[in-house]
C-alpha cells in the first residue's frame, strides 16, 4: 500500500497501464514536458517517450478525432481534456463518432477511447475552468461515464477504463486532486470492484443519500454531522454514472424510505433528475417522501467568489435531508 | 453584403494539372507523367469500365429511390474519374475514410453491394467490415471523417510502416474545423495522409466560392503542406496526382493535399431540387468535360476500344445494375431486436433492462394475428 494523493494515483494508473500495454498512448494539450496543467501525467514522457505521450496543438475536437483514427489503428488513446469547459468544441466528435462507431459498425470497430475530464468547482477559477459536463455523456448511449472520488478508485477505476473496450469519459474531481489515501497498487483489476459498480461508503438507517466524484467526501461530513443531531444517513457512492448501477441505491431506499441525491451541475436534467425518477418508477411503495435533489443552480458557473453558494456544501446537504424527513427546512412554506 | 461568389476569386488560378484533355487528347505533364508510365491499354479500359459501372450503379441507385425503395441516394453522377482515379492509387494496407458520397469509392474497393445499399435503404447503418475492406464507414458529419484520417495515419507513422491513410472530403467541408484541425495536426506530426478533396462547387446549394476565396488546394501550403489541384474529370491524371501523393505519405514525405477539380451533375441527394440554385448554362458547360466521353473518346482514336469493347463493358454494367436491384429489394428487414445491439461491448446494465422489457413486450404480441415480425423479434 502506498498513500498517494488523487493525481498521484492517476499517474500511477496511466504509467501502469502504459508499462502493460504498448498500445496505450496519451493525447493531450501540455501533458508531455509540463506534466500537465495539474502534473497528472508528470514524468511520463520522460519514461515512455513523445511518441507515447503526445503534446498535442490547441484542439480539442482533433485531439478527440485523431484518437478515433487511432483506435481504428488498434490503439487505446488516453485523451486529456485540459478543464471541463473545454470539452466542447470536442463534443461532435465524442457523441457523434466515438459514441456511436461500435453501433454504426454494427460491431466491427471498437472505440477503447479514455477522455480524461478534470471537472468541478471549487478550487476558485475563471469561467470555463468549474463545469459539470457530465448529464451530456450520460446522456449519450455508447459511451460510459464514470467518476472516482478518492485515490485507489482513481487508480482502479482508469486502468479499468482503459482496458474495457467501450469509450469512457473519466471524470476527475479535481477539488481532491490533493487528496492522499492509501492504494494498493499491486492489487489484481479481477478482484476489484466492477468499474459500473455503486458501493456504500457509509451505512445508515434514515436517509439514503446519493453523490459521487467531489461531492461524496461533503456527503461523508453531512451524515457524520447528521449523526450528532440523531439523524443516521446512509452514503452512497456512484461511482459509474452511465451505468447507473441502481441495485444498491434500490436496497438503501428500501430499508431508509428517503433518498438525496447532491451534485455540483444544475439541477435541471442533471443525474439527479434521472435517479430520483427511475428510484420512483421502481420503488414508489417504499418511498416514505418524494426524492430530493441538492444540485448547482441552474446558472452558468459563477464567479469564484460566488461559488461557494452554488455548490452544495455540507449544510445544503443537511437541509435536504430535512427536506427528506419532513423535518423544517429552508423550503417549508413554499407551496409550489 | 457581398454578392455570393461562385468560383474562388481572391488570388490567381491554380496550375490544373491535366493529361486527358476534355476532347479526349492526351497531353504532357512534367510532374504526372513519371507516374503513370506503367498504365497499358488494359490499365486505361479498366479505369474506364471501373466509370462506366459506378455511373450505371449510381443511375440504377438513384431509379431505386424514386422508386421507393431507398430512402435517399447521393448521387455521383460527374464525379466518377475522381472516386475511381484515387481509389485505384490505394493500396491494399492504406486505409479509407470516406465521405457519404464515395459510393462508387466503395464499390471499388470491395464493397458488396447489399452491403452498398443497405445504408442508404435503412437496413443498416454500414454494409461492410471496415476491416475486411480497409475503408471506414460512410460519414455524414461534414469534415470529422479527416481527423480519424490523420489519427490512423499517425498511427501507422508510430509503428513505423509504410502505408497511408486517405480521406476524402468536398468543398464544402473545407469550411469546417475539423478540417483545418486534421491539416495542422497531420503537418505538426508529418502523418502519412492524403486528403482528397473533390470540389464538385456545390455544398447543398452553397458554391464553392463562399467556402474559399482562394483555390482550395491553395490552402494547403499554409498548413506546410503542398497542395496540387486536378482535373477531376480526367481520371488518368486523378490516378497519377494520388499516387504522387501515396508516394509522399509512405515514403515518410508527409501529408498531401490534392484537390480534384469536378463536378457534381446531379442534385446533392435524391432529396434535393438543384434548378433551384444554378443554371442550365453551367450544367452544359460542365457536360462537355464529362469524364467518361473523354477517356472514350481517347480510347476509340487510339484504337483501344471499339463497338465490341464498349458493348462488352455495357453489358457488365447492366449486371452490376441488375445484380444491385436484386440485392437492394431483396435486403431482409432487421430483427426489432437488432435496434439494441452493439451499442456496448460490455453489459450495460441500464440499456439491458430497456432491452429485456422490449423484449417482454413484443412477446406479449405473440400468437395474435399480423404479429409475426415481433414475435420473430422477440426470439432473437
Amino acid at each position: 500500500m502506498s498513500k498517494l494523493s488523487l493525481t498521484q494515483a492517476i499517474n500511477a494508473g496511466l504509467r501502469r497501464a502504459m508499462e502493460e500495454d504498448p498500445k496505450v498512448v496519451l493525447m493531450g494539450e501540455d501533458i508531455g514536458t509540463l506534466g500537465g496543467v495539474f502534473r497528472v501525467t508528470d514524468g511520463l514522457m520522460k519514461d515512455f517517450g513523445s511518441h507515447r505521450v503526445i503534446d498535442t496543438p490547441l484542439a480539442e475536437s482533433a485531439i478527440i478525432g485523431t484518437a478515433v483514427g487511432l483506435a481504428y489503428r488498434g490503439f487505446r488513446p488516453v485523451c486529456e481534456i485540459q478543464f471541463d469547459g473545454f470539452i466542447y468544441p470536442g463534443f461532435d466528435q465524442i457523441v457523434s463518432q466515438v459514441a456511436k462507431l461500435h453501433a454504426r459498425t454494427h460491431g466491427k470497430v471498437r472505440m477503447p477511447l479514455t477522455i480524461r475530464v478534470p471537472f468541478g468547482g471549487g478550487i476558485g477559477s475563471p469561467e470555463h475552468h468549474s463545469e459539470s459536463p457530465e448529464a451530456y455523456f450520460v446522456h449519450t448511449s455508447g459511451l460510459r461515464v464514470i467518476s472516482p472520488s478518492n485515490p485507489q478508485d482513481a487508480y482502479t477505476m482508469l486502468r479499468q477504463a482503459i482496458a474495457s473496450d467501450d469509450p469512457v469519459l473519466y471524470f476527475e474531481p479535481k477539488r481532491r486532486y490533493h487528496t492522499k489515501g492509501e492504494v494498493d497498487l499491486d492489487a489484481a483489476l479481477s478482484a476489484a470492484p466492477l468499474m459500473g459498480a455503486a458501493r456504500v461508503v457509509a451505512p445508515g438507517t434514515d436517509v439514503t443519500l446519493v453523490s459521487y466524484g467531489p461531492l461524496v467526501r461533503t456527503a461523508l461530513d453531512a451524515a457524520t454531522a447528521a449523526t450528532a443531531d440523531g439523524v443516521s444517513v446512509e452514503v452512497i457512492d456512484l461511482r459509474s454514472l452511465s451505468p447507473v448501477d441502481y441495485a444498491p441505491i434500490m436496497e438503501s431506499v428500501r430499508r431508509t424510505g428517503r433518498l438525496v441525491i447532491a451534485h455540483e451541475a444544475g439541477k435541471t436534467l442533471g443525474l439527479g433528475a434521472e435517479i430520483a425518477a427511475t428510484i420512483t418508477e421502481r420503488c414508489f411503495n417504499y418511498l416514505e417522501s418524494a426524492p430530493v435533489r441538492i444540485t448547482g443552480f441552474d446558472i452558468p458557473y459563477p464567479p469564484s467568489k460566488l461559488e461557494k453558494h452554488h455548490l452544495p456544501d455540507l449544510d445544503r446537504m443537511l437541509d435536504g435531508v430535512d427536506r427528506a424527513l419532513g423535518r423544517t427546512n429552508s423550503q417549508t412554506g413554499m407551496e409550489d | 453584403m457581398t454578392q455570393t461568389r461562385h468560383e474562388p476569386t481572391g488570388q490567381a488560378a491554380m496550375k490544373m494539372h491535366q493529361l486527358i484533355t476534355a476532347d479526349g487528347t492526351r497531353v504532357g505533364d512534367e510532374l504526372l507523367d513519371p507516374f503513370v508510365q506503367d498504365v497499358d491499354e488494359n490499365t486505361l479500359t479498366s479505369l474506364y469500365r471501373d466509370m462506366v459501372v459506378i455511373r450505371r450503379i449510381d443511375v440504377e441507385a438513384t431509379a431505386l429511390q424514386r422508386q421507393g425503395q431507398v430512402a435517399l441516394w447521393p448521387p455521383m453522377l460527374g464525379q466518377e474519374a475522381s472516386q475511381v482515379g484515387s481509389v485505384r492509387a490505394v493500396e491494399k494496407d492504406d486505409f479509407i475514410f470516406p465521405t457519404y458520397r464515395e459510393n462508387g469509392v466503395a464499390y471499388i474497393r470491395g464493397a458488396k453491394l447489399p452491403g452498398i445499399m443497405g445504408t442508404w435503404r435503412g437496413n443498416m447503418n454500414t454494409g461492410w467490415d471496415p476491416y475486411e475492406v480497409n475503408m471506414a464507414t460512410p460519414q455524414i458529419i461534414i469534415g470529422a471523417q479527416t481527423l480519424h484520417a490523420t489519427g490512423y495515419a499517425m498511427g501507422i507513422a508510430m509503428e513505423g510502416k509504410e502505408a497511408m491513410a486517405i480521406a476524402y472530403l468536398g468543398d464544402g467541408a473545407t469550411s469546417q474545423g475539423d478540417v483545418h484541425e486534421s491539416m495542422v495536426f497531420a503537418a505538426s506530426f508529418q502523418a502519412p495522409v492524403v486528403f482528397f478533396c473533390q470540389n464538385n462547387h456545390w455544398a447543398i446549394s452553397e458554391p464553392v466560392g463562399l467556402q474559399s476565396a482562394v483555390p482550395i488546394a491553395g490552402r494547403a501550403p499554409g498548413y506546410g503542406i503542398p497542395g496540387l489541384q486536378v482535373d477531376g474529370n480526367d481520371v488518368l491524371a486523378v490516378l497519377a496526382a494520388t499516387r504522387w501523393a501515396a508516394r509522399r505519405a509512405r515514403s515518410g514525405g508527409g501529408p498531401s493535399f490534392i484537390e480534384a477539380v469536378t463536378y457534381r451533375m446531379g442534385p446533392h441527394t435524391t432529396a434535393d431540387d438543384p434548378t433551384r440554385y444554378r443554371g442550365v448554362t453551367e450544367l452544359e458547360e460542365w457536360a462537355a468535360k464529362d469524364p467518361l466521353d473523354r477517356l472514350r473518346t481517347y480510347l476509340l482514336n487510339a484504337g483501344m476500344l471499339d463497338a465490341a469493347g464498349e458493348a462488352a463493358i455495357a453489358a457488365d454494367a447492366d449486371a452490376v445494375a441488375a445484380e444491385l436491384r436484386d440485392a437492394c429489394i431483396n435486403i431482409p428487414d432487421p430483427e426489432p431486436m437488432s435496434a439494441f445491439a452493439d451499442i456496448y461491448v460490455d453489459a450495460h446494465p441500464v440499456l439491458d433492462r430497456e432491452r429485456e422489457q422490449y423484449r417482454r413486450y413484443l412477446a406479449s404480441f405473440a400468437g395474435q394475428p399480423g404479429a409475426g415480425h415481433q414475435v420473430q423479434g422477440s426470439a432473437s
